[in-house]
C-alpha cells in the first residue's frame, strides 16, 4: 500500500548539552545501559530441555515466538518510527530511534532461538501459522491502523498497549517453562526483552501524558474513553488468541490473569488507574516469581510482628554517591 | 509528628500513589536549584526504583543526596519502594538498598502508581506501624 511518508517537518542539530526534558536523557542512558544482543545468551544449552517437550508443547511455544516476532517487527519497523514526527524534543526523536533498533534486535532474537531449537520446516510451518491466525493478524491490524492514523496521542496509546500489554500472552510461555526449570536460557533471553519493553512502555506512556497536558479537559476525556475502548477491544482479541495458543495445554485461565495484570500496568503507564480488580489479576505465583524472583517477598505491614520485617539483604551497591 | 517523605520524578507515578494515600507528605525536590529538604520528624520514605540492568542508579540521586544528610538519615523509620516486576531481580531494588544502608524495615513494595489494593494495605498498615515505632504517634 502506497502511503505518503510523514517525516519531521524540521530537523535541528541535536544538542545533548541543552536538554528540555530530563526524562529523555534518563531513558536514553537506561536503554543504552541495558543494551544486549541475543548472541550473548547461550540458548543452545536448551537443546536437551527442548527435546523433553511434547509435540503440543513445542507447537505452542513455537507459535508464541512467531507471534512475538510479528509484534516486535511491527514496533521496530512502524510503531516506534511513527512516533518520531510528533516528538516534543529532538532528544525524544533520538530515543525512538533507539527503541526502534532494539525492537529489531528482539525480532531477530526469536530467529536465533528458532535456528537453535527447531528445523527449517518447523520454522516455516510456525511462520505460516502466524500469517493465518486471524486473532494474531487482527491484533496487528488494530495497532497498525492507529500507527497509520493522523492522531499522535492515539498512536502513543496504541504503542504503549503494544509494549505493555499485547506482548504478554506470548511472554507467559517462556515464564511458564522457566518456572518448571525448562528452556531456562531462552527464558533469560526473553527476560531481557521484557525489561526493555518496560522502559519503552513507561517512556511512551510518559510522553502521552506530556501531550495530554496541552489539551482541554473534554479532549482529555475523549482520549481516556478511547484508551479504555481500545483496551477492551484488544483484550477481547487477546482472550481469543490466548485460547488458540493455550487451550490444548489447559493454561488459558492462568494466562488470562497474566493478561489482566499487564493490562493494568499498561493503563498505569498511560497515567490511568488500573482497571481489573485484584481478584482478576492474581497471577500464578510461579509465573510471577519466574518474572521477578523477589516479587512475592512479603514486604508488607502485615507480615506479623514488628520483628519479622525484612531489613534488607546484603546488597552490593557501593555507589560513590553515598556518603555513609 | 510522624510523616511521609517521598520522591517522584516528572513521570509523577510515585506522587500519584502518595496522593491516593491521603497522608501528610513532603516531596524531595526534583532539581538541585530547589531548596534542600531538611526533615525534623521521623518519617517513612516512599521511593521509586530506577529500573535497569545494573544496580548503580537504582536509587534516584536526589534521594541519595537527601539521605546523605545525617539528620535526615537518622529520622528514617522505614521504606516503601515502587518498581516494575519486568526488571526481574531488580524489582523495587531501591527498597532493598535503602533498608540495608539505613537499617530500617522494608515495609511495602508496589508497581508503578500502585493499585487500589496497594493503597488500602498501606493505609491500613500505616497507623499500626507508627504505634509500634513511635512513642508519641501523630
Amino acid at each position: 500500500m502506497a502511503e505518503k511518508l510523514k517525516l519531521v517537518d524540521r530537523v535541528q542539530a541535536i544538542n545533548w548539552n541543552r536538554v528540555e526534558d530530563e526524562k529523555d536523557v534518563e531513558v536514553w542512558d537506561r536503554l543504552v545501559g541495558n543494551f544486549w544482543l541475543p548472541e550473548k545468551v547461550p540458548v543452545s544449552n536448551d537443546i536437551q530441555s527442548w527435546a523433553t517437550l511434547s509435540d503440543v508443547e513445542k507447537q505452542m511455544t513455537t507459535r508464541v515466538f512467531t507471534g512475538l516476532t510479528l509484534l516486535d517487527t511491527i514496533q521496530g519497523t512502524v510503531g516506534a518510527v511513527s512516533l518520531i514526527p510528533d516528538a516534543l524534543t529532538p532528544h525524544e526523536e533520538a530515543v525512538y530511534t533507539n527503541i526502534a533498533f532494539m525492537e529489531s534486535v528482539h525480532a531477530k532474537s526469536y530467529s536465533s532461538i528458532f535456528s537453535t531449537l527447531i528445523s527449517t520446516r518447523e520454522i516455516d510451518e510456525a511462520f505460516r501459522w502466524s500469517e493465518e491466525n486471524p486473532n494474531l493478524q487482527r491484533k496487528a491490524e488494530i495497532v497498525l491502523d492507529y500507527y497509520r492514523g493522523d492522531e499522535p496521542l492515539k498512536r502513543k496509546v496504541a504503542s504503549t498497549m503494544l509494549e505493555s500489554f499485547l506482548f504478554y500472552s506470548g511472554f507467559y510461555a517462556p515464564m511458564y517453562w522457566s518456572s518448571r526449570a525448562k528452556l531456562t536460557n531462552t527464558a533469560d533471553l526473553i527476560r531481557l526483552i521484557i525489561r526493555d519493553e518496560a522502559v519503552h512502555g513507561y517512556y511512551i506512556g510518559y510522553k502521552f501524558q506530556k501531550g495530554l497536558e496541552k489539551l482541554t479537559e473534554p479532549e482529555r476525556q475523549d482520549l481516556k474513553d478511547y484508551t479504555f475502548e481500545l483496551l477492551f477491544e484488544l483484550y477481547d482479541n487477546e482472550v481469543e488468541y490466548t485460547q488458540d495458543l493455550y487451550d490444548p495445554l489447559g493454561l488459558t485461565e492462568d494466562v488470562k490473569a497474566f493478561l489482566r495484570y499487564n493490562a493494568n500496568k499498561a493503563l498505569m503507564n498511560l497515567g490511568y488507574e488500573a482497571l481489573f480488580p485484584k481478584d482478576e489479576t492474581n497471577v500464578n505465583p510461579a509465573i510471577l516469581s519466574a518474572l521477578s524472583p523477589n516479587a512475592d517477598e512479603n514486604h508488607d505491614f502485615f507480615s506479623g510482628s514488628g520483628s519479622s520485617y525484612v531489613i534488607g539483604k546484603a546488597v552490593n551497591t557501593e555507589d560513590e554517591d553515598w556518603d555513609f | 509528628m510522624s510523616s511521609l517523605v517521598y520522591f517522584s520524578s516528572v513521570s509523577e507515578n510515585t506522587r500519584r500513589f502518595v496522593d491516593k494515600l491521603d497522608i501528610d507528605a513532603t516531596r524531595i525536590p526534583l532539581r538541585p536549584t530547589e531548596p534542600f529538604l531538611h526533615v525534623r520528624d521521623p518519617y517513612v520514605l516512599v521511593v521509586p526504583t530506577y529500573g535497569g540492568g545494573n544496580e548503580g542508579g537504582a536509587v534516584p540521586r536526589q534521594v541519595v543526596k537527601f539521605l546523605n544528610d545525617a539528620t535526615n538519615r537518622s529520622l528514617i523509620r522505614g521504606v516503601i519502594a515502587a518498581g516494575n516486576t519486568n526488571f526481574g531481580a531488580h524489582y523495587c531494588m531501591a527498597g532493598d538498598i535503602i533498608a540495608a544502608k539505613c537499617q530500617v524495615p522494608y515495609l511495602y513494595a508496589f508497581e508503578l502508581m500502585g493499585t487500589t489494593e496497594d493503597v488500602r494495605r498501606v493505609r491500613e498498615g500505616w497507623g499500626r506501624f507508627w504505634q509500634r515505632h513511635s512513642p508519641t504517634p501523630a
